[in-house]
């Protein structure tokens, strides 16, 4: 299955150099459109994990939705070129070196003993379909689904009452 | 046949650039999108195991048996969060800016509007 590994490089690279262009672009709007491409990327990488329904909601949910509402609040709130200001010392100091201290364990450990966990490869096809996604959703977690719909009418409330002009 | 460890190296390059991002941008907008890259990188990871597990059929210390499915179904719940997540804290980007006229987050210290 030399192909499923040309893909996950290929889509992986798109990735990480979508998510690099996020950090280097100093317009807000061109972050935003890099982060479109990693999450088209992701959901590649989830088709190839045989993950079709969460693919599916990666592109319409994160794509689709939830970057247009970045997209609409740069556009709304007219946002320009970054400056770029001195940050905090304190994370650059610290925040810095331990990122590159944790990837580099991470990395380490995995390229390490990564041997012992195995591989995965594309499933048989009822993995990961709608039909089984949705009899887990409703049967075992029918609570927190509940409560999700709870969540989201605070965040709708929230959303509202903070977003009202006073006065 | 790709390895499980090179789906979470991609998810720990993805997570730690957003780290990145999140202590070194210094737009509050930016912030937030790296934010969102450490909630796909997890997300990423969630999948893989869910795979991996589909295909290694493996038993808790309880006795009972991992449902592979489960980690999709994390995966929906971590979008829930986040779409929700993401209407708050727009709304507050927007009421910031309406009190500050800035987006930078160094000149936003205070708590108090």
């Amino acid at each position: 299955m030399i192909i499923h590994q040309v893909l996950f490089i290929v889509f992986g690279i798109i990735c990480v150099a979508g998510a690099v262009n996020l950090l280097a672009q100093r317009h807000p709007i061109n972050s935003a459109l890099s982060l479109v491409v990693v999450m088209a990327s992701l959901a590649l990488i989830y088709l190839l994990l045989g993950a079709e329904f969460v693919a599916a909601i990666q592109i319409i949910v994160y794509a689709g939705a939830i970057m247009v509402l970045f997209v609409f609040v740069i556009m709304l709130l007219n946002a320009g070129e970054e400056e770029r200001t001195r940050g905090s010392r304190i994370a650059l100091l610290i925040g810095v070196p331990g990122v590159v201290v944790l990837a580099g364990t991470v990395g380490w450990l995995l390229v390490h003993s990564g041997g012992q966990l195995g591989s995965v490869s594309i499933s048989s096809s009822n993995f990961g379909e709608t039909h089984s996604i949705a009899r887990l959703l409703f049967k075992d977690f029918l609570l927190p689904f509940e409560i999700t719909s709870v969540l989201i009418l605070i965040a709708i409330m929230g959303a509202v009452v903070l977003g009202k002009r006073e006065g | 046949m790709v390895p499980l460890s090179w789906y979470l190296i991609l998810s720990a390059i993805l997570f730690c650039l957003g780290v990145f991002g999140f202590l070194l941008k210094r737009n509050i907008i930016t912030i937030f999108m790296s934010i969102e890259l450490m909630l796909n990188a997890v997300n990423l990871s969630f999948v893989a195991f869910a795979n991996y597990w589909n295909s290694h059929p493996h038993k808790l210390a309880s006795g009972a048996d991992v449902v592979p499915l489960s980690g999709h179904v994390f995966v929906f719940f971590v979008m829930v969060v986040a779409a929700a997540e993401a209407a708050v804290g727009l709304a507050i980007i927007i009421s910031v800016f309406r009190t500050r006229e800035t987006l930078n987050v160094d000149q936003v210290n205070l708590l108090k509007l």
